[in-house]
């Protein structure tokens, strides 16, 4: 298996998700509540965007994350 | 392009102290992202701080910062906005820390109406002793001095800080991290003393001793006990029980005390001369 | 140029407003007690005048704790109290002096324990001076005994904090914080005051706890650039905590001897009569008024008596007086408690004379005659 870097990312043509992995301290949360169910957990707990053509890009994940670890490129910021 | 941890987060501090899912961290997120929006001069800003986990986060931002003593953060925070009225002064308090042992300090910053903004990250524990209960432990619920249960009462802090005399004072979630990054940049961006409380999770301390065994868990929760202010108002007394609501309560304009002050400065001058 | 001088007849408290005034005080933060109240009375009303501010805090945690913030801004910043309020301000005193932030804070002394005698003097608050905090830390603490001493105190007070980054307690007793004295006010121009030395780095390198030669860290101001973090906890050379074991052992000597180092300027006694002396009085505040009285009175009977009058109590003067101790037969130590200064006399005197104390705690002030007395005693023995 291929040892992971600190700094995963992950893309699609659309799309940007990178985990520092270093920093992540596999909490869940950004899996668990992610709305379309992109992000799964490897081993260790940390988030991989196995189904990252469904992302919307809400990035929820990245602003939930207490450890600045998952981030989301290419997101529209909206102020509600 | 830089981001905001390369923006605004001492690097070398990271990965934090704080456990896994610990909402300390997405209150942090969220202060940033309100500043980052704000566009705040950093040299401008000083953030203040007391003692607890929450209270850590000053260590981890690339601001004017201080850690002070428990409870204390908002007298600290008195004295540097008199002095330099024209920084930006932001004070982030534990429940505890503000509600307990700063519970005084945080009644008469209100009172006085200082241009600060504090605010609180409730996770209704004592997260770094342990799990003590604290002034804002909900009654029936467990901590490690409440063995048997919580018989206390639990202050409001919102309708505190309303009725003590805030001009802002609003109330957020870590669940809701995008609301609540909103609220604090609207509570920065206000005159006067602004507050904004954030229920947050402590899943070590808080999370175990009352069966959350992990972080999703208890955001679960978070997300069952809170509703919207609109929602609150079509609820029944009974249904109202257990339940926290969320939004903004107070939104005034009134003005600050260090303006005032400059009215005594006037005053005295014109009184006195400038002779000593 | 006005060569008049400027004499006032004021009330002790007001000297120290003066003084404070003319060191460049900008900010003071209190909660009223007897007997200190008149100077955040007197702060009110003169500091709008020039531009600085003042606040009445909820209680004396508060007041302590925004002295210390408006000194991270940059002011020159003053609190005053007396013993219930300087119980309460040990936390953050400890707080000013882990992270070197310079203030004066007056404590003018009252009967105690607790709300004890408000309205009668007493020196029962000088080990407090020194250990009130928790923790080992060094401390300045002045002790003037005269009205005109409070106000050249209260100057050089604010100039040891600037200089040496830590707060120094004035420490009155309600006999001289009251009592109303000629003084001399100098000329702005014939004063030297010290301000904190800043950094000359630029920001990136400022380092906010690696000191000088001297052993003091320049001080940036918040506000002026310079991005650091201040905390209670032990930190290391850019004020972030540390847990290593050199780093702390280096941090925490580094502060006691910022002191140590300068202890010859830090020092300020005054001898009266001693150079023939065969007893020695060592006194201070109020009590030293009465000892230099007794000195008179006894010198009039023949006694070679001397007196030792300390100004700066803490660090305490123990070279000077272990060599006074070499010379005089006999050492009394009058005091307005059962026994706090003379632990350190006995400390320094190592042995080489006899030492006594002579404690008063009835709320009265010791008098000259009472001193000669236990001299007549003592020299029986
Ligand atoms: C004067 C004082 N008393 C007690 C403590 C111990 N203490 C440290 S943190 C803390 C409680 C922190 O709880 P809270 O403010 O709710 O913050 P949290 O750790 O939950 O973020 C206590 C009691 C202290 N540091 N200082
Ligand atoms: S941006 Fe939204 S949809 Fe995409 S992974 Fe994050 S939470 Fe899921
Ligand atoms: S929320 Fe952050 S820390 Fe938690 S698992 Fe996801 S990336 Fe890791
Ligand atoms: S003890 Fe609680 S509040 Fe403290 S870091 Fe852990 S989870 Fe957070």
């Amino acid at each position: 298996m291929k040892q992971k870097k600190l700094f995963e990312v992950y893309q699609n043509n659309s799309v940007k998700i990178s985990v520092r992995r270093e920093w992540c301290k596999s909490c869940g949360i950004c899996i668990e509540f992610c709305p379309k169910d992109v992000l799964v957990p490897d081993d260790q707990g940390k988030p991989i965007p196995e189904n990252i053509d469904a992302c919307i890009k809400c990035g929820l994940c990245e602003l939930r994350c207490p450890d600045f670890a998952i981030t989301v490129g290419g997101v529209e910021e909206k102020d509600e | 392009m830089k981001t905001i941890i390369d923006n605004y987060i001492r690097k070398e501090m990271f990965p934090n102290i704080w456990c896994p899912g610990c909402g300390n961290g997405i209150v942090l997120g969220a202060i940033i992202r309100a500043i980052d929006e704000l566009k705040w001069d950093k040299n401008e800003i000083v953030a203040v701080s007391g003692i607890g986990c929450s209270s850590r986060i000053t260590g981890y931002v690339d601001f004017c910062t201080m850690n002070t003593t428990h409870g204390r953060a908002l007298p600290f925070a008195t004295g540097i906005k008199m002095a330099k009225p024209d920084l930006k002064v932001i004070v982030v308090m534990g429940d505890g820390d503000c509600s307990a042992i700063g519970g005084n300090h945080f009644i008469h910053a209100a009172r006085r109406n200082i241009d600060l903004t504090a605010i609180i990250i409730n996770n209704m524990i004592y997260g770094m002793t342990g799990g003590q209960y604290s002034p804002l432990t909900p009654t029936g619920k467990f901590g490690s001095t409440a063995p048997y249960g919580n018989i206390d009462q639990t202050f409001d802090l919102a309708e505190l800080a309303t009725a003590a005399g805030a001009s802002y004072v609003a109330r957020g979630t870590v669940y809701n991290a995008r609301q609540s990054s909103s609220l604090i940049k609207k509570a920065l961006d206000k005159k006067g003393f602004s507050v904004v409380e954030i229920i947050s999770d402590c899943p070590i301390s808080y999370g175990k001793m009352n069966k959350m065994k992990s972080p999703v868990d208890m955001l679960k929760w978070i997300k069952d006990i809170t509703v919207s202010k609109k929602v609150w108002e079509a609820l029944s007394e009974e249904e109202k029980e257990g339940k926290l609501v969320t939004g903004e309560f107070v939104n005034i304009d009134r003005m600050d005390y260090s303006e005032k002050y400059k009215g005594i400065i006037k005053k005295a001058q014109e009184m006195g001369g400038n002779k000593q | 140029m006005n060569n008049q001088k400027n004499i006032k007849l004021l009330q002790g408290n007001e000297a120290c407003v003066e003084g404070a005034l003319l060191s460049g005080v900008k900010f003071f933060a209190g909660y009223p007690i007897t007997p200190s109240s008149e100077i955040a009375e007197g702060m009110a009303k003169k500091l709008p005048k020039i531009g600085g501010k003042f606040i009445q805090m909820e209680d004396e945690i508060a007041s302590m704790a925004a002295v210390i913030g408006a000194s991270m801004a940059g002011l020159k910043s003053l609190t005053a109290t007396s013993g219930p309020g300087m119980c309460l301000k040990q936390e953050n005193l400890g707080f000013a002096i882990i992270n070197e932030i310079p203030c004066v804070v007056v404590n003018a002394q009252r009967g105690g324990p607790s709300t004890g005698l408000p309205t009668k003097p007493s020196q029962g608050d000088m080990m407090q001076a020194r250990w009130g905090t928790h923790g080992d830390h060094p401390i300045i603490a002045l002790a003037p005994s005269t009205v005109n001493e409070i106000l050249t105190l209260t100057i050089k007070a604010f100039n040891f904090s600037e200089k040496y980054r830590t707060p120094v307690i004035l420490l009155l007793d309600e006999v001289i914080a009251h009592m109303r004295e000629k003084v001399e006010i100098p000329a702005p121009e014939d004063i030297e005051v010290i301000n904190r030395k800043k950094p000359t780095v630029p920001p990136e390198e400022y380092l906010p706890f690696k000191p000088d030669e001297d052993g003091v860290p320049p001080m940036a101001n918040f506000g002026e650039g310079y991005r650091y973090h201040i905390t209670g906890l032990v930190h290391n050379y850019k004020g972030l905590p540390t847990s290593d074991s050199q780093e702390i052992d280096a941090f925490i000597r580094r502060l006691h001897n910022k002191i140590e180092k300068s202890i010859k300027d830090i020092i300020i006694i005054e001898r009266y009569l001693l150079d023939d002396a065969k007893i020695a009085l060592i006194a201070y505040g109020s009590v030293a008024r009465a000892a230099e009285r007794t000195v008179k009175l006894a010198r009039e009977e023949g006694l070679k008596v001397g007196l030792l009058k300390l100004l700066t109590i803490w660090p305490f003067c123990s070279e000077e007086v272990n060599k006074l101790a070499q010379q005089v037969d006999l050492i009394i130590v009058p005091e307005m408690n059962l026994g706090q200064m003379v632990l350190e006399v006995e400390r320094a005197s190592r042995g080489k004379c006899r030492v006594v104390p002579y404690g008063r705690v009835d709320g009265e002030l010791i008098n000259p005659i009472e001193i000669l007395g236990k001299i007549r005693e003592e020299i029986k023995k």
